[in-house]
Order: structure tokens, then C-alpha cells, then sequence
């Protein structure tokens, strides 16, 4: 036998094995296709229902998004570089939410929420988000952009211990003499919102799956970095702060772009614990997942398949975004 | 002078007790031993980027041992070069500086003075992902010595490079040490860059520094 013909068997063996997977993805995508038109998409796109599960759909996936990451960078670097107590514990506990039922997590949230801490945070969010948002939030993004600016015009060095005088400092101006009261009650009564049921929930509950696989993803990252860079960094004068912002960040920004598309797509696609936790309300707590179950739940399959269909665009839009913009963010 | 007075270094079954030695100021120090004898460890516990169970490491009669990484003022080049993958060579030769707010024009002229030096103008702009082995090391060096920094730590710089490239950054090494203006010590396995570079000679055997003149 002669090398090129051992070479093409080998390859042709591992296409047919392959290759089965491939096909059958292809060929549920136009069975989909086979079975609707571009007017039952014309006719979802006109429900009101459906737009505003669409506008609910990528509105939360996107705090998702940002939420897993916010999370899932420093504790995905603490598993990667550091050594500590309990840790096999916590690296057992991320993965609890990737081997769970999902309709497991729902029914978990939902009994958290029932608990008296849970009741007391629903309180919060229901009578008290105007006055956290005026006077925590808002204070606190404010202070970190005055901390940005001082270092960038008055090269001041000590940004961190700046912020919460700074912070403080606003909430009081903002209290006393500003736009306090006024700001408290107009966001109150926009984002005053109880949780279970409501929009946080959809929110809580995309996010407490689509972390667990961010937090790998950023965990496997910081793994394949070298911790070298980051101590060398520190011989040139670097701060910890300064050094795992200005070198490992940057390198470890494709791997912050592949976490986040992956928390991104788990979010989109998440139902059980939504359907649960958040319930199917038209108008209130429904995604593109949960119309495709109502649409199929009364015999629509026509509309259930066109909410797919835009759902694997909308998805393999956003990928393809995410991954050209990660390729060029990132490092050849 | 870069001075270690009674040193230990413990990680998990790794032990390296009562270590001493002494490069005088600005003398080259070359410490040779077998690979993973340790000789890494302890330039790590100079640059302070590993804890140590005890001893003292002093610079110039200055007490370090407890200083952060960026407060002791000494360049540390690794094994591997390490260099920043996000950033350009040019980069790497202003990171030190900049971080210091040293003023832009200052920055440049110090870059380019730098890079005219270790013959690498031309890649200034370049990221680390096309550099030969022997430029990566250049680079490295460059940015170890970018803050000016009295103290000179290097880790096998030349053992991954061909006979060619060591050659010559064995020049610069030597330019490096007629300067006189930086004290090195200088980890290797090789007795041609110990007997090329070195005004002091240390051998580690068996946990135990032994000076060799």
C-alpha cells in the first residue's frame, strides 16, 4: 500500500466517523427550514409578544454576559494562580451548575428566594433599588471614572483608596443639594421590581448557569498563561493590580472573548430554570426559549419553528461578531 | 553588591537550606549547579517573586528581603524571556518607564538609545510572536535593563540559543559587564559563560553555594 493511499484511508475513516455529526446538524437545520417560510417569520416578527421576547432575550443574555465575566475573570484566575483552603471545594461548586438539571437550578432559586435572606434581598429590590441605585451605584461608577481621570491628568497614583472618599463625597453632594430625591423615586419607580417572576429573575437564572461555564472557560485561560510575564511585570515596577490589568488581561483577552460568547449562547438557549423561576408571562418574563415552548404548547409549530430559526441567526450572528472582534482584540 | 546571608527556600518536597553568597558591586557573578538544583529559586527569592522561610538578602547593605518585586530595583530576565505577547518590542523597552511617568520624549530617546544597542531598531514594532530566540533575549534584556536598575538578574539567558546567536549575545553580556555599572549574578550550567563572563564563580552542589574564585 502506498503512503497516500494509507494517508487517504486514514483521513476518509475519520471524516465518515466525523462527518455523522456534521450532517445531522445540517440536516435538522433545513428540516427547520423545509417547514416554515419567510412569511410565518414576517408573521412572529409582527407579534407583539415576540418582540418584545426578543428584546427581553438579548437585553439579559447581554447583562449575563457581563455579570459571568464580572465574576467569572477573578475567580477563574484565583482556581488558575493561587493555592488555598477548600479549594477543591470551590472548583466542585462551579461545576454543580453544568451538571445539574437545569430544572433543578430553577427550582433551587425559587426555594432560595423563599428563605428569609431571599425574602429580605426582594424587599430591597422592590422598595429600596431607587435609593441603592442613587446613592451606591450611581456614587460608585461616578467616583471610578473621577479616579480614572485624576490619574490620566493629575498622575495620581493611588486610584483604588480614592474611590470610596470619592464615592462618598457624591452621594452626599447628590443627597443634599443635587438631583438626589428626584433621581431615587424616577429610577425607583422604573426599577423597583420585585425578583421571582420578574425580569431579575430571567436574568438570575441565565446567569447562574452561563457563569459556571465562563468561569471555566477563564480558569483553562489564566491555565495556559504563563505566570512568568506577570512576575516579570512586577520586577519592572508593577503593582499585583498593575500587572494582571496591563499584561495578563491583554492576554488573556481572547479567552475573555470565548467565556463570554459561551455565556453568552448558554443564555440565549437556557429555559428550564427560567420556565420555573421566572414563569412564561407573555409581556413580562418571556424569552425566545420560552416562546418557542408556548408557540409549540398550542399547536403552533409553524411560529415555534420560526423563533428557532431567528434564534440560530441572531446566535450565529452574535458569534461571528464576537469571534472577529475577539481575533482582532486579541494576539496572533 | 548583591548579598544572601543564610537563605532557605521550602516548596513542598523542595528544600534549599542556608544558602550564602556575595557578588560585590559591580562585579558579574556566574552561579552554575545542575538543572533544578535550585538555581532559579534563589534568583527568584532576590527579585522577591518567592516567599523564603528565612535569611536575609540584602543590596548594597539595604535590607530587601521583605521589599515587593518593584520596590527592589533590580531587572530579572527569565529562562524563557517571557516577553508581554499584547505588546511590541518598543513596548517592552518603555513598560518600566512609563509606569514611572517618565516623560514621553525622555521614553523615546531612551528606547531608541536601548534598542541601537542590542541591534534591534528594526523591530521595534513588532510583536514577540516573530522573534528568533536570540532577539526574544535581547528584548528581555533590553526591558530588564530599560529603569536602569543596579542590579542585574539573569536566568540561563543563553541555553536555548544556537552557537551563533550565544556568540553574540554573549558580546552584549560582556559589553554589560565592562560598563561596571550594574552588579550581575548570572545562572547557567555552561563553564564557557561562566569562564567568559565571570569575575566571581559560584557552584551550587547539593543545597550548598561554593565559591570557586
Amino acid at each position: 500500500m502506498t503512503a497516500a493511499g494509507a494517508n487517504a484511508r486514514f483521513y476518509l475513516a475519520l471524516s465518515l466517523l466525523g462527518g455523522v455529526y456534521v450532517v445531522l446538524i445540517l440536516a435538522m437545520l433545513v428540516a427547520d427550514l423545509s417547514f416554515t417560510s419567510p412569511g410565518h417569520l414576517w408573521e412572529a416578527l409582527q407579534s407583539r409578544d415576540i418582540r418584545y421576547a426578543i428584546r427581553l432575550s438579548l437585553i439579559s443574555c447581554f447583562v449575563t454576559t457581563i455579570l459571568s465575566l464580572w465574576v467569572a475573570v477573578p475567580l477563574g484566575y484565583l482556581l488558575s494562580r493561587t493555592r488555598f483552603p477548600g479549594k477543591a471545594i470551590v472548583d466542585t461548586m462551579v461545576d454543580v451548575p453544568i451538571v445539574l438539571p437545569p430544572l433543578v437550578i430553577g427550582i433551587s432559586l425559587l426555594i432560595l428566594f423563599q428563605t428569609p435572606p431571599g425574602k429580605l434581598i426582594e424587599e430591597i429590590m422592590a422598595t429600596r433599588m431607587g435609593f441603592l441605585l442613587t446613592y451606591i451605584v450611581i456614587p460608585s461608577i461616578a467616583a471610578v471614572g473621577v479616579s480614572l481621570l485624576l490619574r490620566q491628568f493629575a498622575g495620581c497614583k493611588y486610584v483604588l483608596r480614592l474611590i470610596p472618599p470619592i464615592a462618598i463625597l457624591i452621594a452626599i453632594v447628590l443627597a443634599l443639594m443635587g438631583p438626589g430625591p428626584w433621581l431615587n423615586q424616577n429610577l425607583q419607580s422604573r426599577f423597583g421590581t420585585r425578583i421571582t417572576f420578574q425580569i431579575p429573575s430571567v436574568i438570575l437564572a441565565q446567569t447562574a448557569v452561563s457563569c459556571a461555564f465562563a468561569v471555566r472557560t477563564m480558569r483553562v485561560t489564566f491555565d495556559q498563561i504563563s505566570p512568568r510575564t506577570e512576575q516579570v511585570a512586577l520586577t519592572l515596577g508593577c503593582t499585583r493590580f498593575q500587572a494582571f490589568w496591563m499584561v495578563t488581561i491583554p492576554e488573556a483577552w481572547r479567552g475573555i472573548v470565548s467565556a463570554g460568547t459561551i455565556a453568552w449562547a448558554r443564555s440565549l438557549g437556557e429555559f428550564g430554570p427560567i420556565l420555573i423561576f421566572a414563569g412564561a408571562t407573555r409581556m413580562r418574563t418571556e424569552v425566545l426559549s420560552t416562546t418557542v415552548w408556548l408557540e409549540f404548547s398550542v399547536g403552533k409549530l409553524e411560529s415555534a419553528l420560526a423563533v428557532s430559526l431567528l434564534m440560530v441567526v441572531v446566535a450565529v450572528i452574535i458569534l461571528l461578531l464576537m469571534r472577529t472582534f475577539g481575533l482582532r482584540g486579541g494576539v496572533a | 553588591m548583591i548579598q544572601i546571608i543564610d537563605l532557605t527556600l521550602r516548596q513542598g518536597a523542595f528544600l534549599l537550606a542556608g544558602v550564602s553568597l556575595e557578588v560585590p558591586s559591580g562585579q558579574y557573578g556566574v552561579l552554575m549547579g545542575k538543572t533544578g538544583c535550585g538555581k532559579t529559586s534563589i534568583l527568584e527569592a532576590i527579585a522577591g517573586l518567592r516567599p523564603i522561610a528565612s535569611g536575609t538578602i540584602t543590596l548594597n547593605d539595604r535590607n530587601i528581603t521583605r521589599l515587593a518585586p518593584g520596590e527592589r530595583g533590580i531587572g530579572y530576565v527569565p529562562q524563557d524571556a517571557a516577553l508581554f505577547r499584547t505588546m511590541t518590542v518598543y513596548n517592552h523597552l518603555a513598560f518600566a518607564l512609563e509606569l514611572r511617568g517618565t516623560d514621553r520624549a525622555i521614553i523615546d530617546n531612551r528606547v531608541m538609545a536601548l534598542a541601537e544597542w542590542l541591534g534591534i531598531e528594526h523591530l521595534l514594532h513588532r510583536r514577540p510572536a516573530g522573534l528568533s530566540g536570540g532577539e526574544a533575549q535581547r528584548v528581555a534584556l533590553g526591558r530588564a535593563l530599560s529603569f536602569r536598575p543596579k542590579y542585574l538578574l539573569l536566568d540561563e539567558p543563553l541555553s536555548s540559543l544556537d552557537e551563533e546567536t550565544r556568540g553574540s549575545l554573549m558580546d552584549l553580556l560582556i559589553g554589560v559587564r565592562e560598563k561596571r555599572d550594574v552588579t550581575v549574578l548570572h545562572v547557567t550550567h555552561s563553564s564557557v559563560e561562566a569562564e567568559r563572563l565571570a569575575d566571581v564563580r559560584f557552584r551550587l552542589v547539593h543545597g550548598e553555594v561554593i565559591q570557586e574564585g
